[in-house]
């Protein structure tokens, strides 16, 4: 008895219709696209200098709602955190990504910030993590999972914080992709592309915030290398 | 007019069906605008439909009968024109779709259709006709507002050509809302859907009547058979007319469904 | 789904009747439509994506056996699981199965139209999983038990009203009405059922070769907690979501939320390979692919394959004057407007769907705004074809259609007869200007007045002025 994938796969061949010769040319074809690391149209929107990459990235940011800000230096993050948590009438508790490179902030500057290290879970209000790099295109995020990087932490808190180094806006998502395959071995397990808040028009068609995801969503810019 | 330089054009006028049963007028509107552009304009008598009632019904095998007779009338000429964007779209765009089982006849087919046009795009994009001008005395001093032809807009590209020349009439020209959008009209399914239909057609007819023209052009008979007829089911005052008819002049005839004389 | 296309006529004017329903449809030309015409024109290299998506698509279809085994591979060496469904009770089947191997009671799903298609939600049901729905739209007509009207919205015909009321019902409490508290109020029922949840059932917009990943688009968040939480992930995708690599999953990324709502990008786009790693503090333990073809390799090599192309963005019946005015369940199916239009006869039959392509004037918007280009005025003119060839064109139809074109074969005989019949018409109309009613004509004169003929025909003016 033939399988299933069998017979799926029969009927697209039979629905081809492939020679012999056909098919070699195919598999041949498939080889070579699969192994092509060449980019397809990338638009123009995104590129330009560090600066200017910044500049785009913040303007399309801010234009779905993603508050960003910016800083100079790493130990300014924990004081910045605490303001905005106040601002907006938020506990001043964490729920951080375990990556050594946020603690070079120091959070002890912040006494009151209770911060707990892991994935977020359901009491967990705000969450902050690392992004890989930040699409000036669209102002998108890209997040990539790893075990100091859990996913959940910018998708279950309501309130969710992105730490993204400057120096790592790039203009497209093409250039964010190799910029991580730069720094690791392997792919990562999961990416997220991340383009404001959590968004939803199914209640009348009218734009609401926090459907599921975060309802607001932080981007702290860092100048220090 | 300005005068087209090369007069040496022999063009052959496809009526349709719709002008020539209900609007001849706009055939003669049609033959003036080509021959003051320099052409020579001829009428093949063996015409009758380019097929697509036939084609958009499903009946490949009668379009494609219809498809054969357009070809062997019409081959010999320069250009063949339409007064209509959707009579031209059939030529221009289907025409070699009906050959595909015959390599030989969709040679022809692809020829003729790319000599294929529709007659406002044919004078601007064609015979480079930059304005019309039949003096102060004839100038059109009236309001309008221009519909575009789903056909005509999407298949044969006519936007701002018809636009241009009626500007240059003296028209003046206000754009509805939506006016890309149909009319509801699409032949047989204005007959097969009429409710559908019925609402298009309204809610295209309140976008023309918000803009307070008097007058509602465009550059198919379907269409203006269409808004017209329910114009004057609704007892509106806005009159209708086929953008050629205006172009050449020839306003004697009263407005699509208007009573005469 | 039951598929009531047959009922599609009363279903449309019904439709045109609700005030409700107007309003949201209108809303839709605002907001989605309006949106695609802005996002378009603000990327000057739109139409290059277009034609780059089309071609990307189409290289995928003619060599879409081996980029589903090159997908497979790479799956299977993440640690995932893909399974081949033949047809939708297959598909069924195994979802079902997945979820009973590791003793699922509740189950999360994401919006998918796949799931929609196979009949899924009732299929879960009725062999007692527990299921919801996490998008937001999506859970509404669950709430309702409707299915969706649109696509990407699938809640797009529900009124504020309505979901406030459907809420209170199935929720308790007060009435709520402001639409920021009754997302709040989802928000806080769904937040268990994310936790509680055993299986994850989401779909996939893309699959990618190079990498065995999924991609999901989201502007809820809804997907990636969907799958992220539970302990076993399911993916239902139909066969021809294959992309051959990330590269080109980005292309039509660039296209598919411009196209859909006018965004220059979703909120979430997400790409997940394999299941959870050693080391990783969250994701599912067990991943799961389900490729379905459902009739989708019976299109290839026909008339039909470009409709493969597809990536269900729902532009075509944002732009759709006939959707705008019916809504999406007068076409009595899964998918609705233009694209509904040419895949709805090819899952329940023509005979049972000849009158959704038949409903459209063939105006070319949706063709204009398709981001993959596809000719669905075309493909739907193939099935009046098959219509037509298989004797279900109504008779009067074709009587009529053969009459006529039985003149217009023998010029001679159509001018003679043409002419006689305009000249009679002329006489009858007198100084009228319009006829309110004619014989024959009622289909027409229902509506509309029928504008007189002028008097003669064109061809028999042309021919006494040439005689002259």
């Amino acid at each position: 008895m033939s399988t299933s994938r069998d017979v799926v796969l029969g009927r697209i061949r039979n629905g081809l219709q492939r020679t012999d010769m056909e098919e070699t040319l195919a598999v041949r074809r498939v080889g070579h696209t699969l192994a092509s690391a060449e980019p397809n149209l990338v638009p123009a929107r995104g590129s330009g200098d560090l600066e200017e990459r910044i500049a785009t990235f913040t303007g399309m940011a801010r234009a779905v709602l993603t508050d960003v800000r910016r800083i100079a230096a790493w130990h300014e993050l924990p004081a910045l955190v605490g303001q905005y948590l106040r601002e907006h009438n938020l506990p001043q508790k964490l729920v951080m990504a375990p990556d050594e490179a946020l603690d070079r902030a120091g959070w002890d500057s912040q006494p009151l910030l209770r911060i707990r290290r892991d994935t977020a879970a359901d009491a967990d209000t705000t969450g902050v993590t690392l992004a890989e790099a930040g699409v000036a295109e669209t102002g998108t995020l890209c997040l990539a999972s790893s075990d100091r990087r859990p996913t959940l932490l910018a998708f279950f808190p309501e309130t969710s914080i992105v730490v993204l180094p400057a120096a790592d806006v790039v203009a497209s998502y093409e250039e964010a992709l190799e910029r991580y395959s730069a720094r690791h071995d392997a792919p990562p397990r999961s990416i997220n592309f991340v383009t404001g808040p959590s968004r939803t028009g199914d209640i009348g068609q009218k734009l609401e915030l926090g459907a599921h995801g975060p309802r607001r969503l932080l981007v702290v810019l860092i100048d220090e290398a | 007019m300005t005068p087209a330089p090369d007069a040496a054009c022999n063009v052959a006028l496809f009526v349709t069906c719709l002008v020539d049963l209900f609007r001849p007028s706009v055939g003669m509107a049609a033959v003036r605008l080509l021959e003051e552009s320099g052409c020579t304009v001829h009428v093949p008598t063996a015409q009758t439909c380019c097929g697509q009632p036939a084609f958009n019904s499903g009946d490949r095998a009668t379009a494609r009968e219809l498809g054969l007779q357009v070809l062997e009338t019409f081959e010999t000429f320069d250009h063949v024109v339409a007064p209509s964007g959707s009579c031209a779209g059939m030529l221009r765009k289907h025409l070699p779709e009906l050959f595909e089982d015959d390599p030989a006849l969709q040679v022809r087919a692809r020829a003729l259709a790319a000599r294929c046009h529709e007659l406002v795009s044919f004078l601007v994009d064609i015979r480079g006709i930059e304005g019309i001008d039949r003096g102060e005395e004839n100038k059109l001093n009236l309001t309008l507002t221009y519909h575009d032809s789903c056909a005509g807009l999407r298949e044969m590209g006519v936007k701002e050509q018809p636009r241009k020349l009626l500007l240059s009439c003296g028209a003046d020209l206000v754009e509805m809302n939506e006016a890309e959008t149909c009319c509801g009209f699409g032949g047989t399914f204005c007959v097969k859907y009429p409710d559908i239909s019925l609402k298009m057609v309204d809610d295209k007819l309140r976008n023309v009547e918000a803009t307070g023209a008097p007058l509602l052009v465009a550059g198919d008979m379907g269409c203006l058979m269409n808004m017209a007829g329910r114009l004057s089911r609704l007892g509106s005052d806005v009159e209708v007319r086929h953008v050629a008819e205006l172009l050449a002049g020839e306003l004697a005839e009263p407005p699509i469904g208007r009573k005469k004389g | 789904m039951q598929p009531s296309s047959l009922a599609f006529k009363d279903r449309a004017r019904a439709a045109m009747a609700d005030p409700q329903l107007q309003h949201s449809l209108d809303l839709l030309k605002h907001g989605w439509q309006a949106g695609r015409t802005r996002a378009a024109a603000a990327l000057p290299e739109f139409e290059a994506l277009r034609d780059e998506g089309r071609n990307i698509k189409d290289h995928v279809l003619g060599h879409l056996d081996l980029y589903l085994e090159a997908f497979e591979a790479r799956v299977v060496e993440a640690g995932g699981h893909v399974h081949w469904a033949r047809d939708a009770a297959e598909a069924r089947r195994i979802t079902l199965d997945i979820c009973r191997d590791v003793g699922a009671r509740s189950v999360t799903k994401s919006k998918s139209m796949i799931a929609e298609e196979i009949g899924l939600n009732e299929f879960l049901e009725v062999n007692g999983i527990d299921r919801v729905e996490t998008d937001l739209g999506e859970y509404i007509i669950q709430l309702a038990n409707e299915p969706p009207s649109h696509i990407i919205g699938p809640a797009i015909h529900k009124t504020i009203a309505e979901i406030s009321e459907l809420f209170q019902k199935n929720h308790g409490g007060e009435r709520i009405t402001e639409p920021a508290a009754l997302v709040a109020e989802a928000r806080r029922v769904m937040r268990q059922r994310y936790l509680d949840a055993d299986v994850g059932i989401t779909g996939a917009n893309f699959l990618v070769a190079e990498t065995g990943s999924i991609v999901t688009v989201t502007n809820e968040g809804n997907a990636e907690l969907t799958h992220g939480l539970p302990r076993t992930h399911i993916a239902i995708a139909s066969i021809e979501k294959i992309v051959p690599r990330l590269l080109d999953a980005f292309t039509l990324l660039r296209l598919l939320a411009r196209s859909a709502t006018g965004q220059d990008f979703s909120a979430y786009t997400t790409l997940l390979t394999g299941p959870k790693r050693p080391d990783d503090r969250d994701g599912p333990e067990n991943f799961h692919v389900v490729l379905v073809d459902n009739g989708r390799s019976a299109m290839l090599g026909t008339a039909l394959q470009e409709m493969l192309r597809c990536i269900r963005c729902g532009a075509c019946m944002n732009h759709c004057p006939v959707y705008l005015a019916t809504g999406g369940h007068a076409y009595g199916w899964v998918y609705p407007g233009p694209m509904g239009s040419v895949l709805t006869p090819g899952f329940i039959g023509i005979e049972k769907a000849h009158l959704l392509p038949n409903a459209s004037t063939f105006c070319g918007k949706c063709e204009e705004v398709c981001p993959v280009r596809i000719p669905l005025p075309k493909l739907m003119r193939h099935w009046r074809e098959v219509q037509f060839d298989q004797k279900l064109t109504p008779t009067t139809a074709r009587w009529g259609l053969g009459l006529w074109a039985a003149m217009a074969r023998r010029p001679a005989l159509y001018r003679f007869a043409t002419g006689t019949a305009i000249r009679l018409l002329g006489l009858w109309a007198g100084r009228r200007g319009a006829f309110a009613r004619l014989p024959l004509a009622g289909g027409w004169t229902g509506g509309r007045d029928l504008p007189a003929p002028q008097g003669r025909t064109f061809m028999a003016q042309w021919t006494r002025r040439k005689n002259r």
